[in-house]
């Protein structure tokens, strides 16, 4: 089996090599690349994303026919992808971080700020926060309710079909923090910087 | 609900822990890797090296630390010291760093947070602030504590918030390596300026001081090196202690 992490030049994604390496051990190719045929004829994709909502969606679009493999990957083919952090962002239809900016849209629904109470909580959300699962998803298999994750952002995902909410997490408000619609999974969190249990998300991820 | 951070740090010295860890079992306590595993083993939220290696040719070590840590520790890694420009920010990110805190450089030019900040997301920048009372305000100082800059510490982390730092890591230059403390006022008082979360630093000798940061001083985390070097105290300790008091904690 073939595990693609998209490396399409947005941020840092070294420990989310690091991780699926470390989970893959042998047992499982874990290829880093933009390469548009490598990617198609992967098993798997895993979507990072850092930085803003904007600066994700233009870094994808630089690169020639990329959002269109990725399309017949997770859309057509309904291959298994794993959106993280501002890779979960981009399956809303639009993000309003920097400025109005569309998405893949392969989940309908936003990204907005994070509504902190007129500076009552600080932004961003960084830190171990627990994770309500409210639906049984298949990355989530052995993880147990309320375990700690590690987050940090200052935009959620808002999705319209309440259905695709894997798990939330309290902050100044309900947030979105995992989704499954389908082959499409997506977690606001970092399962690569959540020790064990983030390992454990990566796990059932490339076990699928 | 978010928990309040413990964030161990370790000091780096041409690719060596300068303080440490001292357990006996160790098979190198100069072992920066091995180091850090302990700590994220023993359920630290987050991991800090400040790279205090004076000469230029050996800058290079802490790129070797910084990868080899990445692929043992899950959890966030933070790296600080000598950073100078986007350049070496990219250099430790692609090392594997989470985080970069920028001290000296985001003093001298300004430039260099809102471009990182820019280039990398305001969620790997870390503006260091080290901080000393003069009459009733704090001045930011640069070069480990040596020059003073003369800038009010308060204008200062508003203005870095404004450039796209990510957090503050806040350093009481009064307290560091006293052990009576945090300078209470001096975190409560930037904590309520800015919005970013503030990582209080300096002067921590048990774990009654690291209750106060986060009740007192208003931290969203507290960063310490020596109460934990040395096995003091262990983290799950000080986990424990603050969770005996109320404040919310990953355990």
């Amino acid at each position: 089996m073939k595990v693609t992490i998209v490396d399409y030049k947005s941020g840092n994604i070294s420990s989310v090599i690091n991780s699926f390496k470390e989970v893959a051990k042998d047992k499982v190719t874990i290829a880093v690349t933009s390469d548009l045929n490598k990617i198609k004829s992967s098993d798997k994709i895993v979507l990072p994303g850092q930085g803003s909502f904007k600066s994700c969606v233009d870094a994808l679009n630089k690169i020639k026919g990329l959002t269109d493999s990725l399309n017949e990957f997770a859309i057509t083919s309904k291959k298994p992808l794993l959106g993280i952090c501002v890779g979960l962002q981009m399956f809303a239809d639009v993000g309003y971080e920097e400025t109005k900016t569309k998405g893949l849209g392969w989940i309908s629904g936003k990204v907005s700020k994070i509504d902190n109470q007129n500076g009552k909580y600080k932004l961003p959300h960084i830190g171990w926060n627990q994770i309500n699962i409210v639906k049984d998803s298949k990355i989530f298999k052995d993880i147990e309710n309320n375990s700690h994750m590690y987050f940090v952002h200052s935009y959620e995902f808002v999705p319209n079909d309440k259905k695709v909410i894997s798990a939330t997490t309290d902050y100044s408000s309900n947030i979105v923090c995992s989704v499954e619609k389908e082959n499409i999974f997506g977690t606001q969190f970092h399962p690569e910087k959540s020790e064990r249990i983030g390992l454990k998300i990566i796990d059932n991820f490339i076990n699928l | 609900m978010l928990k309040n951070r413990i964030i161990p740090c370790l000091d780096v010295k041409n690719g060596r822990v300068v303080k440490g860890i001292n357990f006996v079992d160790l098979k190198d306590a100069g072992d920066p890797v091995e180091q850090a595993k302990i700590y994220s083993d023993g359920g630290a939220d987050e991991i800090c090296f400040l790279d205090i290696t004076a000469s230029n040719e050996n800058r290079d070590t802490i790129y070797d630390v910084v990868e080899k840590t990445s692929k043992k520790c899950f959890v966030p890694l933070t790296v600080g010291g000598g950073v100078r420009s986007v350049e070496d920010i990219n250099k430790l990110l692609n090392c594997g760093a989470d985080k970069v805190s920028i001290n000296t450089a985001a003093v001298e030019n300004s430039k260099v947070v809102l471009d990182s900040s820019k280039k990398f997301g305001s969620q790997c920048i870390v503006v260091a602030i080290d901080a000393k009372k003069n009459g009733d305000k704090w001045e930011v100082f640069t070069h480990g504590g040596r020059n003073n800059s003369g800038i009010d510490a308060l204008e200062y982390a508003e203005q870095m918030e404004k450039n796209g730092a990510g957090e503050l890591l806040v350093t009481s230059m009064d307290r560091d390596g006293t052990q009576v403390g945090y300078d209470i006022d001096l975190m409560s008082k930037i904590s309520s300026k800015v919005n970013i979360p503030v990582i209080a630093s300096g002067g921590v000798g048990n774990l009654d001081h690291l209750v106060d940061g986060i009740k007192l001083g208003k931290a969203s985390a507290v960063l310490a090196a020596s109460i934990f070097h040395y096995g003091k105290h262990s983290v799950k300790e000080a986990k424990d202690y603050l969770d005996s008091k109320g404040i919310p904690v990953r355990i």
